[in-house]
């Protein structure tokens, strides 16, 4: 039995906090604005799409040569819960003027560029762009519009606001003005001292939240709680507490758990831990996979992207994930464990039906394994929206061919948004496999799709829409095999 | 002889025409900047979330709240019995809109009954514990529906005609025939609705406020209360965000966080969630437009007859001047000999619509800028050419004639056309645009060019008027109020310009305050793009008057005459000598010269006839026009703005830094509401796209690539407006009419441009794709 504490420590801008009594689902943002009147952080929309709750959490974390190091990130307050935030930094926008009242030049460009008009997403923004000054000092305006993606405004048209990125990001006076600069050391020494050694237990009556200190414990915790909620980066169930007010009880926070959060490469493939954010994930899946990097700079905006978890993508099955189409299409494995033990599954089969999934009760998505390409293979993924970015997928479309000479060898073919479940072209793919890969052949295998999937009509799309663009990104990617460039680039580079 | 470190300034700080920052540009990036959420509450402050509806049209049988109350936390539940003396809100007093629903549920959503407990969360949970029984009546969802089952009118219609429509169609070369959808708009202000109540003693009530329209909410709470108008006291600083969202739809909540108030003797705060303020709240209409035209072989419109059927969801509200502005800008800026408009204002089982930015306009003109696009498509044509040739003329014209009979006297939109026509190279971008989509298969561009013509004044015209109230006091600080609210579009800023300028003092001796319906009465929404216009005048008068005063104790304190006395930056001129500012007030106090003003300001000429469609509604017109060069993929219908260029008239700016801030932030708004804002509703009748995780506003990287924007420098208004400025709130969400148009020429590039691809709007990529794939069965 693994040692208890009982309460949540974090630093709030320049104070530490040790909250023994919380609430399960409480939110950063009402922590933020009822308990200490910080309210520069604004409620927009409650469900982390709209960005006006923008705060920058800091966190250790280990770097791909094992370095640890301390990371700042733009988050949603409104969907990311107190329990989550044990051992950070959470940074407001309270925190970034001098203590004279002198803006910080992120702050200082927003208002000579004219880049605020009614005011109530711009504390959003500054932390947005806050973020991207700490890191980059020359972003190129794709970097700029990437670090914007989840923030919304109404009233500016963006123009100001990305010049003002641009001048603030030479604006270096020196490094005791910046807050997180001047206090990076001690904050780190201190997050090192707040780290958890043990399970972590608040319960007040029926409330009760559980951080396991690693993957033991969680395996431990869930046995005994087969009905526990799990939560990693909650952009998914934030929504279930905010929107739908549901009571979750207990909740098991996983954040914490380093053993998660590791992503290993091998020969045979990339195993990434459950754990893995979109951002902790993006660069290596976009080394080894064409397309995956894009891909994941379309999930979200930088706060989503964040918080948000592949393992968590997969865990909810939702029809609409983005990750399991091109999971599949990749053949990847999904590892689950029960207490002491683990199985692996193909991903596919993990989403049995609409919102059933092949999970035991106790048991947690550990990991999950996606093969390498080899020599001959092709791959590429395709998100279909009606807004660019930030937007939730119409359909999605992965694909993985061989060929042996001129004629296609195997396909593995899977779409999102077009079934109940992520779910395979196994029509398409027969319709290939063995053809010569030629745009006739396209023609032909494209009918096969109406064997494939009845997608439904929603707000996102017609069924007959779904079903046509799904044949067509099949041209496409056979267009962009033959050297044909065939999509929309806003820019040439990638951010 | 003053000595001041001012002695040499020749210019004061903030003057009329100045690029002043917005006034709470440093609180807004500092996050200091109050919004009504964000004020200290009072001890004992309860929240209040609304009780929905899930019918879009029913009988209510029964309602059990008795879950809802034995939620521990839950103070009182309001049902539309517990209005104390009223159950409604209609702004047009058709007595069609009630607070609370009450026997009959009109749309899905309507709210039924509101909560009001110790904290926001209780509240929003106990709202969702109610049972309540409907009968269900049949729906009328869309336009489409309202039309085939007798089409009820929410108020009445509108016809404009001048000449023979029907004759001259009949008599024309050519004619075609057309409808098109042009979809609603969610506002999406990023500050939801909010409304804080508390209760003074007697009858008295301060209500704070996110509003456009303080006097209308002092109003309505007065009538739900039961107490006259003068026991009511509005206030708003600033608004999150507006758009004409929160113009009238803030009543509800002002008025059952009032009801609360009074009933329990505490404050009452009710800020509704996201979800509940789209759903519950109304929207930009939607339209059917059904347009037949005639034409010669040139492209000379001969005749147009068209008529606008809208949304207007379940109650009249605004839908009135929303639907008649619509006709006010069918011709945008052209001329037609002969033409008849009318509207259907169409009674729906949907939320009552509402004002949105441009209030009908936009609808107005993407339909007439159709009918340019199908008469260039049937004769082969750029629609540029068929555009020139129908432009208004000038006096001696006989083409400057609108379809309300007003003439158009300021016209200045072929200069404006001429001259972004060569700065944004046009026709050479153009040129390369079908040589690029003669060589490739899938990625496909289109380049339109389509102007602004916008009407300026409320059609109703008794609302344009405003006051202000300016005091100085002793130490030469000036306190400004006017009617005008503050919603980011910088009203305050540039009102506060105009003083400055009057006063000739820096403008951070100018304080500018909260509006509120103390101080100043009676005072027409911030709507119409007239803010500044209408308060700025208002504040001049006020400070004509003080002034009037001062000069006349100036020339007497210093034996001179009052062409001897001159406002110069931070002084006054007494004959030779310099006086500061301060010092004088504090001479003209003791002296017992009244140093606070009410001014007002009534806008002169207008004047409006609705029976017989005829008069000058509008006081004067600002132009625009804008190119916009796109991409679309054929395969997938997405797309991408790759440029714009805009020029853009506001006479002479009042501040060119926030014009420059409107039109580009009125152009990506509008180019939303074009391209990838759908409102969704299903068969039920329940609006799907709620949230932003649904519905979807432009983001930074939606915006032009590349995004010129100027304004027409040379311009002023031929009007004496405040500084011979215009308005610039609105006319801007029409320019990207452009970018539908060019998305349409995209399109059309599928079959070799024979074809006008009839884009509805929002042209999402759905309607891109579905669209190429009708013209390739051609």
């Amino acid at each position: 039995m693994a040692q208890e504490s009982g309460s949540i420590r974090f630093i709030l801008n320049d104070t530490e906090v040790a909250l023994s009594e919380v609430a399960p689902t409480a939110t950063l943002l009402d922590y933020l604005r009822l308990e200490h009147r910080l309210t520069g952080t604004k409620e927009g929309c409650a469900e982390g799409d709209c960005g006006a709750c923008t705060v920058l959490v800091g966190r250790l974390v280990r770097d791909g040569r094992g370095e640890e190091g301390l990371v700042y990130e733009s988050v949603n307050a409104c969907i990311r819960f107190i329990g989550s935030l044990n051992a950070t930094h959470v940074v407001t926008v309270e925190h970034l003027a001098a203590k004279d009242g002198t803006l910080h030049p992120v702050q200082q460009a927003m208002v000579d560029f004219h880049g605020s008009q009614c005011g109530f997403c711009t504390p959003g923004f500054v932390m947005s762009l806050y973020g991207l000054w700490l890191t980059n000092d020359n972003p190129s305006r794709a970097a700029i519009e990437k670090a914007l993606q989840g923030n919304l405004c109404r009233c500016t048209g963006y123009e100001p606001i990305i010049r003002a990125a641009e001048a603030a990001a030479r604006e270096r006076p020196s490094a005791l003005f910046d807050p997180i600069t001047r206090t990076r050391e001690a904050v780190t020494a201190r997050l090192e001292a707040l780290r958890q050694t043990e399970t972590i237990v608040i319960s007040k009556g029926e409330d009760c939240l559980i951080l396991p200190v690693d993957a033991t414990d969680l395996a431990r915790v869930l046995a005994e709680h087969p009905d526990a909620t799990i939560v990693a980066g909650s952009t998914d169930v934030g929504l279930w507490v905010t929107k739908q007010m549901r009571s979750l009880n207990p909740v098991i926070f996983i954040g914490g758990i380093a053993e998660l959060q590791r992503i290993e490469s091998s020969e045979a493939g990339l195993t990434i831990g459950a754990g893995v954010s979109y951002t902790a994930a993006r660069d290596a899946l976009s080394a080894a996979y064409p397309t995956l990097g894009c891909l994941i700079d379309r999930i979200g905006g930088d706060q989503i992207r964040n918080m948000g978890t592949i393992g968590g993508n997969i865990a909810n099955g939702s029809p609409i994930g983005d990750s399991p189409p091109p999971l599949i299409a990749l053949g990847a494995t999904v590892t689950l464990r029960l207490k002491d033990s683990t199985r692996s599954l193909p991903l596919e089969d993990f989403f049995i039906a609409y919102g059933r999934q092949d999970r035991k009760p106790g048991e947690f998505v550990e990991s999950v394994f996606v093969p390498a390409l080899h020599a001959g293979q092709h791959f590429a993924a395709y998100k279909v929206t009606k807004r660019r970015d930030e937007d939730i997928s119409a359909l999605l479309g992965a694909f993985r061919i061989s060929l042996d000479g001129d004629r296609v060898k195997t396909a593995r073919i899977a779409f999102g948004g077009m079934a109940a479940t992520p779910k395979r072209a196994k029509a398409v793919e027969a319709a290939l496999i063995g053809q010569p890969w030629t745009e006739d052949t396209i023609r032909k295998a494209q009918a096969a799709f109406e064997a494939d999937y009845q997608p439904i009509t929603d707000w996102r799309a017609t069924a007959a829409y779904r079903l046509l663009a799904a044949k067509n990104l099949l041209m496409r990617f056979f267009l962009e095999s033959t050297g044909e460039i065939v999509q929309l680039q806003r820019f040439e580079e990638v951010a | 002889m003053d000595k001041s470190a001012f002695e040499d300034r020749t210019t004061i700080t903030g003057p009329m025409h100045a690029p002043l920052k917005h006034d709470s540009a440093h609180k807004h990036v500092a996050g200091t900047a109050d919004y009504i959420d964000d004020m200290p509450e009072p001890a004992g402050t309860l929240h209040a979330a609304l009780g929905l509806t899930d019918r879009a049209h029913a009988e209510i049988v029964e309602v059990d709240l008795s879950a809802v109350a034995a939620v521990p936390g839950v103070v009182c539940v309001l049902t539309a019995r517990d209005m104390p003396h009223s159950n409604d809100i209609s702004p047009t007093h058709l007595h069609d809109e009630p607070v609370l629903a009450d026997g009959r549920v009109q749309f899905h959503g309507q709210p039924a009954f509101a909560v009001i407990a110790e904290t926001r969360d209780i509240a929003r949970r106990a709202a969702r514990l109610a049972r309540i029984t409907y009968r269900d009546l049949p729906t009328v969802i869309d336009v489409v529906d309202a039309m085939a089952t007798g089409g009820e009118f929410v108020t009445p219609p509108l016809t404009l005609q001048r000449g023979d429509a029907e004759g001259a169609l009949e008599r024309s070369p050519r004619r075609l025939k057309g409808k098109m959808r042009i979809g609603g708009q969610e506002h999406f202000y990023l500050e939801g609705h909010i409304a804080l109540a508390v209760p003074g003693e007697d009858d008295e009530m301060t209500v704070w406020v996110s509003t456009q329209h303080p006097s209308e909410i002092q109003r309505m709470v007065a009538q739900v209360l039961g107490v006259p108008v003068n026991a009511v006291t509005v206030n708003v600083r600033r608004m999150g965000g507006g758009f004409g969202g929160k113009e009238t739809q803030g009543n509800q909540f002002a008025a059952l966080a009032a009801v609360a108030a009074r009933k329990l003797r505490r404050a009452v705060k009710f800020r509704p969630d996201r979800d509940d303020d789209m759903t519950a709240t109304g929207k930009r209409h939607d339209f059917l437009v059904d347009y037949d035209v005639g034409f010669d072989d040139d492209g000379h419109i001969l005749a147009v007859h068209a008529n606008y059927a809208a949304r207007c969801g379940f109650s009249a509200d605004l839908s009135g001047p929303v639907t008649d502005r619509a006709l006010f800008h069918a011709d945008n800026a052209y001329f037609y000999p002969n033409v008849k408009l009318t509207s259907e204002p169409l009674k729906t089982n949907t939320v009552s619509n509402t004002a949105f930015r441009g209030f009908g306009g936009p609808q107005g003109m993407v339909g007439g800028e159709r009918i340019i696009e199908e008469i260039a498509y049937a004769l082969g044509k750029d629609p540029l050419d068929i555009r020139k040739l129908n432009f208004y003329g000038d006096g001696d014209s006989g083409r400057d004639v609108t379809p309300y009979h007003q003439k158009v006297e300021d016209n200045i939109i072929r200069r404006i056309v001429d001259e972004l026509e060569a700065s944004a190279d046009y026709q050479a971008r153009r040129a390369a645009i079908i040589e690029f989509n003669r060589s490739n298969r899938v990625i496909r561009k289109g380049i339109a060019l389509t102007p602004v013509k916008f009407g300026i004044s409320f059609t109703l015209t008794h609302l344009n008027q405003a006051g202000a109230l300016v005091h100085i006091y002793t130490d030469g600080s000036i306190h400004l109020n006017h009617g005008g609210t503050e919603m980011g579009q910088g009203v305050y800023t540039k009102v506060a310009q105009v003083l400055a300028d009057s006063f000739q003092i820096d403008v951070d001796r100018v304080k500018i305050t909260a509006t509120t319906t103390g101080k100043v009465p009676n005072t027409s929404a911030t709507a119409a793009s007239s803010g500044s216009d209408l308060n700025g005048m208002a504040a001049f008068d006020a400070a004509r008057q003080i002034k009037e005063r001062l000069v006349a104790f100036a020339a007497e304190r210093w034996q001179t005459t009052a062409e001897n006395v001159s406002f110069v930056p931070n002084h006054v001129k007494i004959g030779e000598e310099l006086v500061p500012f301060a010092e004088l007030i504090r001479q003209a106090y003791a002296a017992r010269v009244q140093l606070s003003a009410a001014g007002f300001y009534a806008t002169p000429k207008i004047h409006w006839d609705r029976a017989t469609g005829r008069g000058t509604p509008f006081y004067y017109f600002a132009y625009g026009a804008a190119v916009s060069e796109v991409s679309i993929d054929t395969l997938t219908g997405e797309y991408l703005v790759d440029r714009v260029d805009v020029l853009h008239d506001v006479g002479r700016s009042l501040n060119p830094a926030i014009d420059l801030g409107q039109i580009e932030g009125g152009f990506v708004q509008g180019m939303g509401w074009l391209t990838t804002e759908e409102l969704w509703w299903d068969e039920k009748g329940r609006l799907r796209t709620h949230a932003p995780s649904t519905y979807k506003i432009p983001l930074a990287s939606d915006r032009p690539k590349i995004f010129n924007v100027r304004l027409a420098e040379w311009s002023q208004n031929v009007e004496k407006t405040i500084g011979r400025s215009k308005a610039v709130g609105e006319p801007p969400l029409m320019l990207p009419i452009s970018v539908l148009e060019a998305l349409s020429m995209a399109v059309a590039s599928v079959a070799d441009y024979r074809e006008c691809p009839r884009l509805d709007t929002p042209a999402t990529p759905e309607r891109i794709l579905m669209a190429v794939e009708r013209l390739r069965q051609i």
